[in-house]
């Protein structure tokens, strides 16, 4: 049994110490908007806030959550996230979308991080998220246009 | 892939399309957002033979015949019909249609399915049709109901008008429902487009923003199981024998069956099932399977391409007497490697049998092949067989299976289990790469002839490959053993290269093949416009001005593209400048013509694409904003396959590359700025989903060439025989 706080509400599962987050989340929690698309932490669409950081749910073992605060793309409300989504959605970043949830997160956590990033700090913080669409040129405009609105 | 049907006919036969405007239930019409969609898993409260639904809630839903996977069909085709209902874009949704072959055929192929970048040049007429079909109900509804005629009614954004009555659409639905829809309805001249042309958003960027658009994998069914298959390492491999024992006595996996495709391990968790499968012990027979590393296969080809076994593909003028009477004969030899598709939500499927019916949902791009698939798999009449399209997360061609590879496999999984319940295929990304399918491995043997004064007088090209339609469903649109997916793109070329002669070779391999983002243009791209820089160049000529003077005097779409492209990158016959290199390229694909340039950087000896500029001319713009969207992403997707990317067969014929790790995918640090100019054109619209992939890698490597004198014939850029 491993206790942890996901979007504020605490849960409990018993599932096995080494079940990766990503699983927990989508097949126990029925979170689906973290997404699966490697299993070996390569591609970044499992990307959740764990204790304010951005974690690789992939390769996450649920073992070690254990009064772990986490937030997933259906509990992102930071203003960061929030500025994020809007500036997604108004230049239509997304094509098939399958990465896009770890994409907005990774996005959120860098503007957190650093309000007015540069070309190479948003490909430095952007690059463990692979979008196969090659979304890239809207996600830096995207990443730009919410640090703008950010700044008011 | 390049099916070409009689277009005019399938039109003619098809434009008996029934506008089914009807009262949906309150409950299904969608609240609040305007960039809502809606996949639809509830009963339909209208005839299914339809486009649209009009509901009492003002709200128009389009039924979206072609898989939606980021290319934008559900926006696409939904503007073509508010463009003719003269509806406003806020009440706009859309869903996808279910599998019916007949209902939602793809009007270029004779059957549902998604591919060759023909949904919207398909769709253009029907949809638009369809639209002004819908509109001319709702008029006439309105005429009935305010008693006036129906041509002093107009309609705008939504809203119909005669004198100082006005309704939107909604309080008149019930009414027109209940007229006969006209068979032949008028659609707008362009030139009152108010839609068409310009920037619109998509429907479905909100939902893919924020966690809650639905995909395959997301699906929860009560008491569902979850199913992973282990299957053959070697392509081609089958089961010999299997130990169980230790798989079942993982908590959670609650049982295990062999299928046609492996052995599938059923669980009550994802995990549960992946921990199962690593405890699989296998046996397999590898006596039919392919043993050929990728290294042994290349040589085999290469040695066909000489070997005059081949089909002549096409021929003009004499191109033997053209090489031996040449100035200068130049030859090369490329070499193209196996490609995966790779999209990012690996492959899956769900499926729920009860009571004698089955219904399924993936994402599926020919659903007709896996819904009979599932029929035959569970011995149900194709009556109780319900398939549900859905949200796919990429495809790049890995769907669009004649195979009904998933189908196949989720109904045999659902009768392995030999009860009624539901289950969940899950493919893991190791699946993915080592599960074949993929882009031909591909030689093409060049050689070219010059004249004293540097003028191209001779061009001979041997393709070599696997053949895509070979042995399944597609095998009947082959003429005289011909696959032209196998070398489109290398015939029919603008340029007049005065005696020119097209060669394919077909080779056999145990390793299953399929089209992958633009298909045959995905090698034959490459070769032409890397060889014809090679020959401009060692004739003296300048990439562009060649290119433009090389150019059949009525290829002007061609012309029109390249020297946009050229002003848009200011091209002046330099190709090195400021340490970077400039390299050019023009390749029409799917009737899209397209140029591109690309600026490449020598970084510690590998290339750096800064920026690509792109001119395309697709017809009709009925998007920009998803045009320009496609291009770019077109362009990141053919930069990342030639710079990094080969599925290689090691010595024995085990797939070597498992995962990203080692099939490595362009990342946004590798992602050049891009810039895409739309040539205007009242052209019917064409594809814009392929064709700006293969034109890319040959402006890279001409850049390249340039930059460092390297010539590039063997991909990905990146190995050692390449950079």
């Amino acid at each position: 049994m491993t206790t942890f706080t996901v979007n504020g509400e605490e849960r409990t599962v018993d599932v096995p110490g080494d079940t990766p987050l990503l699983w927990v989340l989508r097949d126990e929690l029925k979170l689906t908007g973290t997404k699966f698309g490697c299993g070996v932490a390569q591609c970044g669409a499992c990307t959740v806030m764990l204790d304010g950081m951005t974690r690789r749910s992939c390769v996450t073992p649920v073992s070690t959550l254990e009064g772990a605060d986490i937030q997933t793309i259906e509990g992102l409300n930071t203003p960061e996230a929030e500025a994020v989504q809007a500036a997604w959605v108004n230049i239509d970043v997304p094509q098939c979308g399958w990465c896009q949830s770890g994409q907005v997160v990774s996005a959120a956590a860098l503007l957190y991080e650093i309000p007015n990033p540069t070309d190479e700090e948003i490909d430095q913080a952007m690059a463990g998220n692979i979008c196969r669409c090659a979304s890239y040129v809207r996600i830096r405009q995207a990443i730009k246009d919410a640090a703008k609105t950010l700044e008011g | 892939m390049t099916i070409t049907q009689n277009r005019r006919n399938f039109l003619a036969s098809s434009l008996g399309l029934v506008v089914a405007v009807s009262l949906p239930l309150r409950g299904r019409a969608q609240s609040g957002a305007a960039l809502a969609f809606q996949p639809d898993g509830t009963a339909a409260a209208f005839e299914p033979n339809a486009f649209i639904r009009v509901g009492e809630d003002d709200l128009v839903t389009v039924i979206i015949k072609h898989i939606e996977f980021g290319q934008g069909p559900m926006t696409g085709l939904s503007t073509l019909v508010a463009e003719e209902m003269d509806a406003d874009w806020s009440q706009m949704r859309a869903e996808s249609a279910p599998a019916d072959d007949e209902k939602y055929k793809n009007l270029l192929f004779g059957l549902q399915g998604t591919g060759g970048s023909t949904a919207m040049a398909n769709s253009y007429t029907q949809m638009r049709k369809a639209g002004a079909a819908a509109r001319a109900m709702l008029v006439q509804a309105a005429a009935d109901e305010w008693g006036v005629d129906a041509y002093t009614i107009t309609i705008a954004n939504g809203v119909l008008t005669s004198g100082d009555k006005t309704s939107t659409f909604g309080p008149l639905a019930a009414k027109a429902a209940m007229l006969t829809p006209p068979e032949d309805p008028p659609v707008k001249d362009p030139k009152d487009f108010v839609l068409i042309g310009k920037d619109r958003p998509k429907l479905d960027s909100q939902a893919k923003s924020n966690g809650t658009a639905v995909f395959t994998m997301d699906m929860d069914l009560p008491g569902m199981e979850y199913v992973v298959i282990r299957h053959a390492p070697m392509l081609g491999g089958t089961v010999a024998s299997y130990d169980d024992a230790a798989a079942l006595a993982v908590p959670g996996v609650t049982a295990v069956h062999q299928i046609p495709q492996g052995i599938a391990v059923y669980a009550t968790s994802t995990y549960a099932a992946l921990t199962g499968r690593n405890a699989l012990t296998v046996e397999w027979d590898d006596s039919v399977a392919e043993t050929r590393s990728s290294d042994q296969m290349m040589k085999d080809l290469s040695a066909l391409a000489t070997s005059e076994t081949g089909l002549m593909i096409e021929e003009s003028g004499d191109i033997t007497s053209a090489l031996t009477g040449a100035a200068q004969t130049i030859e090369a030899e490329f070499h193209f490697p196996y490609l995966a598709h790779a999209p990012m939500e690996p492959l899956d499927a769900v499926i729920e049998v009860k009571d004698g019916s089955a219904e399924t949902w993936g994402g599926f791009q020919f659903p007709g092949f896996d819904k009979q698939a599932v029929a035959g798999t569970l011995g149900l009449d194709i009556t109780k067989v319900k398939l549900n399209v859905m949200l796919a997360g990429g495809s790049f061609g890995r769907r669009a299976q004649p195979s009904a590879q998933i189908g196949s496999e989720i109904g045999a999984i659902a009768a392995a289990a030999g009860r009624d319940g539901s289950w969940k295929l899950i493919w893991t990304r190791e699946d993915d790469l080592t599960g074949g399918y993929y882009r031909p491995m591909t030689v093409h043997k060049m050689r070219g002839a010059l004249d004293a004064d540097g003028n191209i007088t001779g061009w001979h090209n041997t393709v070599v490959n696997q053949s895509i339609m070979a042995g399944g469903p597609m095998e009947m649109m082959m003429q005289d053993g011909k696959d032209p997916t196998s070398y489109e793109g290398s015939v029919k070329m603008p340029y007049d290269l005065a005696n020119l002669r097209v060669d394919w070779v077909r080779a056999e391999s145990k390793v299953p093949v399929l089209w992958w983002r633009s298909v045959g243009h995905s090698h034959t791209a490459y070769a032409t416009e890397v060889f014809l820089d090679q020959l401009l160049e060692a004739g003296g000529k300048d990439p562009v001005q060649g290119r433009l003077d090389l150019l059949k005097s009525d290829m002007t779409r061609d012309r029109a593209v390249l020297e946009k492209v050229a002003a848009m990158a200011g091209w002046d016959g330099q190709k090195v400048k400021n340490g970077k290199g400039y390299g050019v390229s023009l390749h029409e694909s799917f009737n899209t013509y397209v140029a591109q340039i690309a600026e490449v950087e020598d970084r510690d000896g590998f290339p750096h694409v800064t920026k690509v500029w792109c001119a395309v001319d697709c017809g009709v713009a009925v998007n920009p904003n998803v045009i320009r969207a496609q291009v770019e992403g077109a362009i990141g997707y053919g930069l990342g396959s030639v710079l990094f990317n080969a599925i290689t067969l090691g010595e024995g014929g085990v797939v070597q590359e498992q995962n990203f790790d080692t099939y490595r995918m362009l990342r946004i640090n590798e992602m050049p700025a891009v810039e895409v100019e739309i040539i205007a054109s009242d052209a019917d619209p064409s594809g814009i989903g392929e064709p700006g992939t293969p034109p890319v890698g040959p402006a890279v490597a001409n850049a390249w060439r340039a930059l460092t004198g390297t010539a590039v014939t063997t991909l990905p850029l990146t190995t050692p025989a390449g950079a």
